[in-house]
């Protein structure tokens, strides 16, 4: 057997439920770049960011930054370049 | 009236053609085609995760595609 | 600029060691329709369209890199750990030969990506109908795609891609609408 990690199943249920609200954040994105004037969906869209904000923080405390230059921040040692990436798990 | 985002047409059979004929063959109309400019508050999905697992936030814009098996093509 | 994430869009399952289905996929990948052909097609138009319609073409062609990328983890879980006589068997070999399992921007048929596949013509409604043809070509490559390929898992994911052609048409289409429109931005419903 190699060294490498196996993700545990947590991983997979919070970074589905990531996936789920960045998805709503995309398609609320969407509409509204066709849609300026629809204040009910820019409202919908500045709550999910802010939970999106909030569950991103809980992911990177267990699993590290999911984000590269400077927008999400390092352990000790740097850890961005772990394994696995998204094509890998 | 809701419009069927599935269509169907009949092809020519000639007693010639050499493949068992398909006898009637399905295209897809999605809901795009219909819908125009999309009206606000339309209903959505109820949890972010069946959001996601359609491909949409929106029913109205949400078209299945069955296994072929299933899309009602007839030999 | 662009950031990454280091996350997909849209978990990617594959359940079965299928390499032939990876051929068909790489059509997703470096073919006219396929999602390099979009992300490209969209980020280059935006630089000539009216302001109304930058941000929506910036957001999707923004949005087919994650399918890009999509479909990329599709091809290499499917040919991973294929041997080459795996390879060979479902008609790799001559990708083989030449990439061993690299994946390569180049169509179904092995004809490589061509800038022959995106129009930008600088007119924006012939722009903007170009792109909703490009989204309903690619809808009809995913079901072909889906109707190839007997994997439940890897259709699901498909599947989702083909709904997000079906709701960037529905964008593109509006964008038309905005374009044509006298008033300035606000759409009346």
């Amino acid at each position: 057997m190699s060294k490498t990690k196996t993700m545990p199943p947590e991983y997979y249920e919070l970074l589905e439920q990531i996936q789920a609200v960045d998805f709503v954040i995309v398609e609320l994105n969407l509409y509204l770049d066709t849609h300026p004037q629809d204040y009910d969906a820019i409202q919908q869209f500045n709550h999910h960011t802010q939970e999106s904000k909030q569950m991103k923080k809980q992911f990177e405390k267990q699993f590290g930054p999911l984000m590269h230059f400077g927008r999400s921040y390092s352990n000790y040692p740097w850890n961005w370049d772990d394994q696995p990436w998204p094509w890998q798990v | 009236m809701h419009p069927t985002y599935t269509k169907y047409y009949y092809p020519y059979v000639s007693p010639l053609d050499p493949c068992q004929p398909i006898t009637k063959k399905s295209y897809s109309t999605p809901p795009n085609l219909y819908m125009g400019f999309q009206p606000p508050n339309l209903p959505q999905f109820n949890t972010a995760k069946e959001a996601l697992y359609r491909g949409t936030l929106w029913p109205a814009l949400y078209d299945d595609y069955p296994n072929k098996d299933y899309r009602g093509d007839q030999k | 600029m662009w950031y990454y994430e280091k996350k997909l869009q849209y978990p990617v399952k594959v359940r079965e060691c299928n390499p032939r289905l990876a051929k068909y996929l790489i059509e997703q990948y470096g073919g006219a329709d396929g999602e390099l052909s979009a992300a490209l097609r969209y980020l280059n138009q935006r630089y000539t369209i009216p302001g109304k319609v930058i941000g929506l073409l910036n957001d999707i062609g923004t949005e087919e890199f994650a399918h890009l990328e999509m479909i990329a983890t599709m091809i290499y879980k499917l040919t991973k750990d294929a041997t080459p006589e795996m390879l060979e068997e479902a008609g790799l070999a001559p990708h083989y030969v030449n990439h061993d399992s690299a994946l390569f921007y180049h169509n179904s048929a092995g004809n490589p990506w061509t800038a022959e596949y995106i129009q930008a013509k600088g007119d924006p409604i012939a722009d903007i109908y170009e792109d909703i043809a490009a989204e309903e070509k690619a809808r009809a490559t995913y079901q072909w795609i889906i109707n190839m390929s007997d994997d439940p898992e890897l259709n699901d994911s498909l599947k989702f891609l083909r709904e997000r052609e079906i709701v960037h048409s529905q964008r593109f289409r509006e964008a038309a609408e905005i374009l044509k429109d006298d008033r300035d931005k606000k759409i009346i419903f």
